[in-house]
């Protein structure tokens, strides 16, 4: 699968993507998929110059990322696809069901939201969603860098990844 | 000894304790580690790091932000700081020989200052030895 790593992250493209997972899975390219970042120019600029020139980084919104995500899936390079939040993933996933694994990089404390792990703090409705996800079969763990341990759904919402 | 009368020029930020810890190696060479302001992009989401930068820039009246990697949310937050106040200066890839360098040229604006330092950053990094000749 050409596709290594589908992550939720609301910092998108930053240090511990590029770098962290960059180098040890090699990526090269980057699928960036969130609506608002795929209509403005600016945003991209933004965020393609936070790369190293040899890496590639597309920009999508939901459906358009839907439409390539087979082809990107096929693609014989190796490559990370990012959401900035569980309901863009979610219906990507909606939309394509070809994704198998979820990895939880950082969801950041905002109002409404309760703490889970360092990274991770959960709105109630996200967290159904995220238990919807695991209901159907995609694995979803939170792992913010490769050298961690990646916490099962399970032990997120249970608190145990705190321990 | 710090100036305890000394004004912050500059905003270090970056990941972990990069910061602080290159801010206080600045403190260590020269005595001068109170002309940054440290600031650590720990378990923060974007729009945190974003609203803290913009909080010290706005309260110490700051020009130039240094910050560790290009592709570092720290650097993310002050570009977009720097689309609504184009006159501040970004340096990424901070060492401490930038640091050293701007702490030392106060008789300048502080965005000049920052761009001779980036200059001085660049040139002190230097390889040396691992000869490969076997002999």
């Amino acid at each position: 699968m050409a596709i290594e790593l589908f992550r939720i992250d609301d910092r998108l493209i930053h240090g511990q993507v590029v770098v962290g997972w960059g180098q040890p899975l090699d990526l090269t390219f980057i699928v960036l998929v969130d609506d608002e970042v795929a209509s403005s120019e600016w945003e991209q600029e933004l965020y393609r110059m936070g790369v190293p020139p040899e890496m590639d980084v597309h920009f999508h919104s939901v459906g358009e990322a839907a439409e390539k995500l087979t082809a990107y899936q096929r693609d014989e390079r190796r490559g990370a696809l990012l959401t900035g939040d569980i309901e863009t993933m979610a219906r990507l996933i909606e939309l394509t069901g070809t994704i198998a694994r979820v990895n939880l990089g950082g969801i950041h404390h905002r109002t409404g939201r309760t703490q889970r792990l360092r990274y991770v703090f959960l709105a109630p409705d996200e967290e159904q969603a995220l238990r919807s996800l695991a209901a159907r079969g995609i694995d979803v763990s939170a792992q913010d860098v490769p050298a961690a341990r990646p916490l099962a759904l399970s032990e997120v919402l249970s608190g145990e990844g705190n321990r | 000894m710090s100036d305890p009368d000394a004004e912050a020029r500059a905003l270090v930020a970056g990941h972990g304790d990069f910061a602080a810890g290159i801010v206080s190696a600045v403190g260590q060479i020269t005595g001068r580690g109170d002309a940054f302001v440290p600031l650590s992009n720990r378990d923060m989401s974007a729009a945190d790091v974003e609203r803290a930068m913009r909080e010290q820039v706005d309260a110490r009246g700051l020009e130039v932000i240094f910050t560790d990697l290009p592709a570092g949310s720290c650097t993310m937050a002050a570009r977009r700081l720097q689309r609504e106040r184009p006159n501040i200066v970004l340096v990424t890839g901070t060492n401490l020989a930038t640091l050293l360098d701007f702490v030392f040229h106060t008789d300048v604006p502080a965005v000049e200052a920052a761009r001779h330092a980036a200059d001085k950053g660049r040139a002190a990094l230097v390889v040396t030895g691992g000869s490969t000749g076997g002999h």
